[in-house]
This record gives structure tokens, C-alpha cells and sequence, in this order.
């Protein structure tokens, strides 16, 4: 007894800032986001008018534009990273594992240092143009900063690692004689990947395209710094209403309805949560030895 | 069929090449922009320190740089001593909801930064805290928790257990166990949950920006108010400063998880 009220008095200082400082902000923006604003705070009159303003035109078209980024960056880097992740996977050596760092690395330096590289290579008469000219593929600079295209590929290039890493980890605990036994069965590469490799790596997959989708909503200094002010993003919107439309009560109301979306996008990603066979096989395996 | 699989072999290396060089490329040409004597940063016109020497003479910057190495710092050193304590007892405790509140612990972790800066924000204003120090060093403490908490609990797991019951049985005391065993054989573990943390902490833009007064301003701010208003060499010096102070975490966080997997810890 006295060693279970050590372990709660031990406990208690992460209970309680964990329920004051994350349910707690948590369970006002649920509040706020049914109050009505009054100046630059929230007066405690409960309306459902908040939720009802983000489907007005103004803010709906924001939300659909920035659905259609989400969809559009996660597209590419499913297209770039998951080939990237199985084609590293089943490299021989060290490599895999030199390629995990590779990417792995980036993912710890500020995702906004890593855009200022692209300002200088995009920017009018950039590196960019300026190589393309003197190659002679353009005769006008293509001045891509502060377009949509110059917005994609800084998405791309930040969540790049999420997709990649996913993928990897789940193709090298991929059991290779699977492959093997495919191809000596007869079956193509195309037939081997769409009935042996995809079915098997699709875990991974759906969580890269989770960890893809979900920031992609909310990454607003890639569409303020590459993006000027021509693609404005579900959490540019959230920004706007806070620090210069100061309602509060909107804001809230706009982060729950984005917890929702990504919510329900995850549900329908990872609805048939597959059994975890890795922590079975560790699990038997500790057991074993 | 032996030649086509090294084929195909080498054109997966080839393209994961290609696709780690483009990940660097822009990371090592603002390195090289830094080094630019000219002011105009389109033009190259020979190597200089001259915006590292104006970048450590710039007392704003200083501030900044002394905010987030503070803030870095502390929040990690919070979080470890929260985490590290729950990790090791909450379940044991009699608390009441401790799988939930363990949830909520790892939340921040998946929350969308906009979101959790946007109801710190509000949060904190509603408890009437001044903004500044205190509430950063709220915020980064909630979010690093995550961090050093999953790394303890997965060193817990593999931990030898027989150890520290030895160390009972021989007739220390829970805390004396605790201290001359326990710690220590956790402390690996700890510690590059605390690099990760303080890795996090000295990069975040989008929470501190919510929380942060008027005066008290932290690199990464920083540096994004300045790319809003345009590009400076002093910019490009700062960003090579701050990539290399987390690579340098990171890496020594990567060095302590191979040691201890060499230990056996």
C-alpha cells in the first residue's frame, strides 16, 4: 500500500500538469467554439453561429482550396516517397539504413530553414532561372515564387520524410521469400507487387499518408513564405481569424472542425486497424530466448 | 534474370540518390549564400564571415539566440523530470483515469501545431498569465513531454527489472534503489528523449509565435518575421547557425541510441 500512494504521489505532477495544460486548453476550445465573440475575448453566450459561418462561400472556399492541396501534396509525395521507401528497403548493406538517416535528419531541422533554400532557388532570376535560361529551356525568367506550384513543392518537400520513413520501416520487416516464392510461381513483377508487395507494405502506406495529409491542412508558413498571399490554407484561416481578426470564438470553432476533418480522415485510414504483428513476433520472440 | 535484378538494383540506388541530394540542396545553398560578401543575394561576389561577425554583433539576435537556448533547455529539463517520474509510476498509481491522462500526455504529439498553438492562445489568456517566458516555457514543456515519456517507457520495457530488486534485496531503500540503479540505467534513454525535446523546443515556429509576448522573442520567430519582410546574407547565416545546433543534438541523441543499444540497455 505504501509503495502504490509513493508511485502516485511520483505520478502526480505529470497528472496534474497534463490535466491542466492539455485537457484544459482542449476542453475551452470545445467551449469557446460555441461562444460569441465580444471584442477580443468571448462572451459566454452559446451559439452554434460559429460553425454555421465556415460554410459560408468566403471560408468554405478556403477550406476546399486547402483540401485540394492537402490532396495534391499527399498525391506527389505518395508518388515520390513510396517507391523511394520500398526501392531503399531492398537495397543490400548498410544502405537502408545509411538512406533512414538521410532522410531522417532533415525531419529535426526547422522545416522553415530548409524553405528559405527554396526562396533562393525559386525566387524571379533565382537559381532556378537562372539556370534554365542558360540552358536555354526558358527565355523569361518563370518567376515561381508566390505560385501554387512553388506552395506544392515546399509541401512535398517537407513531408517527404513522414511518407518515406513509414514506408521503409514497414517494407524491411517485409518477409522477402514472399517475393521470391511470387516470382518462382510464375507471377510478373507488376502481378508480384499488386498481390505480394502492396498488400503487405499498405499499413505503412496509410500511415504515410496520414502523417501527409493531416500537417498538410495546417502548414501555414509554407503557404505565407512560398505562397505570398495567393494560397491561403485551413490554418492560415485559423491564424487570420486569431491574431488579426481576433475572434477568438471563430478560431476555436474552425480548430475543432479541423481536428474533426483529420479525425475522420484517420478513422477512414486506419479503420481496420490491422492486428500488430511486429510487437507479436518481438513479444514471442523476447519470450523465447 | 540475375543481370536484370542488378539492374534494377542500381537504378533504386540511383534514385534514392538523387532524391537525398535534392532533400540537401537547399539546406547546403543557403550554407553557401551565407558565406557571400556581397549584400545583393543574387549575386556572388567571393567568400566572407562578414554576416557571421555582423550575426554575433547583432544584440537582438543575441536575445533571441539566448531565449531559445533557455527555453530549449529548460522546457527539456521540465519535461524529463514530469515524464520521467509518470513514466515510472503512473501505472502503478492510484490515479484515477491514468490510461486516458497517459493519452492525453502523447496528444500534443499528433495534435496539429496550428490547433495546439491556437488553444494555448486562448487558454493561457483566459487564466490571465502574462505572456513571455512562462507561457513558452508551459507550451514547449507540453509538447516535449511526448517526446522523453515514450522513450522511457520503451527503455522500461527492456529494462532488466532483477536489477533494481537485487538492489532491494540487498537492503536499499526505494529511493537509494532508485537512485544508484534505476536512474542510471535509464538515464541514456532520458537523456536523448531530452535532445529530441530540446531539438523541438529550439525549432518550433507555430506554437511559440501563439504564445510568445511582445518581447520576448526566440530564433525561430525571429526568423520568420525577417524571411516575411525579405532575404539578408544575416538571414542565411542565421539558418546555417541553427541548422548546424540541431544536426549537433540530433546527432549526439543517434550517437547515445547506438551506445545504448551497444550496452544493452
Amino acid at each position: 500500500m505504501r509503495h502504490r500512494t509513493r508511485a502516485t504521489l511520483a505520478a502526480l505532477p505529470l497528472y496534474l500538469f497534463v490535466l491542466v495544460f492539455v485537457l484544459g486548453p482542449l476542453v475551452y476550445m470545445l467551449v469557446l467554439s460555441f461562444m460569441t465573440r465580444d471584442g477580443r475575448g468571448a462572451a459566454a453566450v452559446f451559439t452554434l453561429e460559429n460553425y454555421r459561418r465556415i460554410f459560408d462561400p468566403v471560408y468554405f472556399d478556403t477550406v476546399l482550396q486547402s483540401l485540394g492541396l492537402a490532396c495534391t501534396s499527399t498525391a506527389l509525395v505518395t508518388l515520390i516517397g513510396y517507391p523511394l521507401g520500398l526501392c531503399t528497403a531492398f537495397l543490400g548493406g548498410k544502405w537502408p539504413s545509411f538512406f533512414r538517416t538521410a532522410q531522417m535528419i532533415p525531419y529535426f531541422v526547422n522545416s522553415l530553414l530548409r524553405l528559405v533554400g527554396w526562396i533562393i532557388i525559386f525566387r524571379a532570376n533565382g537559381l532556378l532561372d537562372t539556370v534554365l535560361m542558360a540552358l536555354g529551356v526558358t527565355e523569361e525568367p518563370l518567376r515561381l515564387l508566390y505560385t501554387y506550384p512553388a506552395v506544392v513543392v515546399g509541401m512535398v518537400y517537407v513531408l517527404l520524410p513522414f511518407m518515406f520513413l513509414s514506408v521503409q520501416q514497414v517494407a524491411l520487416q517485409l518477409d522477402r521469400t514472399l517475393i521470391e516464392a511470387s516470382r518462382d510461381l510464375g507471377a510478373g513483377r507488376v502481378r508480384t507487387f499488386l498481390s505480394v508487395i502492396l498488400p503487405l507494405t499498405l499499413p505503412g502506406l496509410k500511415t504515410g499518408i496520414l502523417l501527409t495529409f493531416i500537417p498538410s491542412m495546417g502548414l501555414f508558413f509554407i503557404a505565407s513564405i512560398l505562397g505570398g498571399s495567393k494560397v491561403v490554407l485551413l490554418g492560415s484561416l485559423i491564424e487570420e481569424q486569431l491574431m488579426r481578426a481576433h475572434n477568438q470564438p471563430f478560431a476555436a470553432a474552425l480548430s475543432v472542425f479541423m481536428m474533426l476533418l483529420t479525425g475522420i480522415i484517420s478513422l477512414l485510414l486506419l479503420e481496420h486497424k490491422p492486428h500488430d504483428k511486429r510487437t507479436d513476433r518481438k513479444n514471442g520472440g523476447e519470450k523465447s530466448e | 534474370m540475375k543481370k536484370n535484378a542488378s539492374h534494377s538494383h542500381r537504378l533504386s540506388f540511383l534514385y534514392a540518390m538523387i532524391m537525398t541530394v535534392l532533400t540537401y540542396l537547399p539546406i547546403f545553398i543557403v550554407a553557401v549564400y551565407s558565406f557571400n560578401a556581397g549584400r545583393l543575394t543574387s549575386v556572388w561576389e567571393g567568400i566572407s564571415l562578414d554576416w557571421y561577425k555582423k550575426l554575433f554583433s547583432d544584440d537582438d539576435i543575441l536575445s533571441a539566440l539566448g531565449n531559445s537556448l533557455f527555453l530549449g533547455i529548460a522546457s527539456s529539463l521540465c519535461a524529463a523530470i514530469l515524464a520521467t517520474s509518470a513514466a515510472l509510476t503512473l501505472p502503478r498509481s492510484a490515479l484515477p483515469c491514468k490510461k486516458g491522462v497517459e493519452v492525453l500526455a502523447l496528444a500534443p504529439m499528433i495534435i496539429p501545431e496550428i490547433v495546439l498553438g491556437m488553444i494555448f492562445l486562448a487558454f493561457f489568456s483566459l487564466l490571465g498569465l502574462p505572456f513571455g517566458m512562462l507561457t513558452l516555457l508551459i507550451a514547449h514543456t507540453a509538447f516535449g513531454i511526448p517526446y522523453i515519456y515514450t522513450e522511457v517507457r520503451a527503455a522500461l520495457v527492456s529494462l532488466d527489472t532483477s536489477i533494481p530488486d537485487a538492489a532491494r534485496d540487498l537492503g536499499a531503500g526505494p529511493l537509494r534503489a532508485f537512485f544508484t540503479v534505476t536512474l542510471p540505467m535509464l538515464f541514456p534513454a532520458i537523456l536523448s528523449g531530452m535532445f529530441l525535446s530540446f531539438a523541438m523546443s529550439f525549432d518550433d515556429v507555430i506554437i511559440s509565435i501563439y504564445v510568445t509576448g511582445v518581447s520576448v522573442n526566440t530564433l525561430p520567430i525571429k526568423v520568420y518575421t525577417q524571411l516575411k519582410t525579405g532575404l539578408s546574407p544575416e538571414i542565411f547565416a542565421l539558418c546555417t547557425v541553427m541548422t548546424a545546433v540541431v544536426l549537433l543534438c540530433t546527432g549526439t541523441a543517434a550517437l547515445i541510441g547506438k551506445f545504448r543499444k551497444r550496452k544493452g540497455y
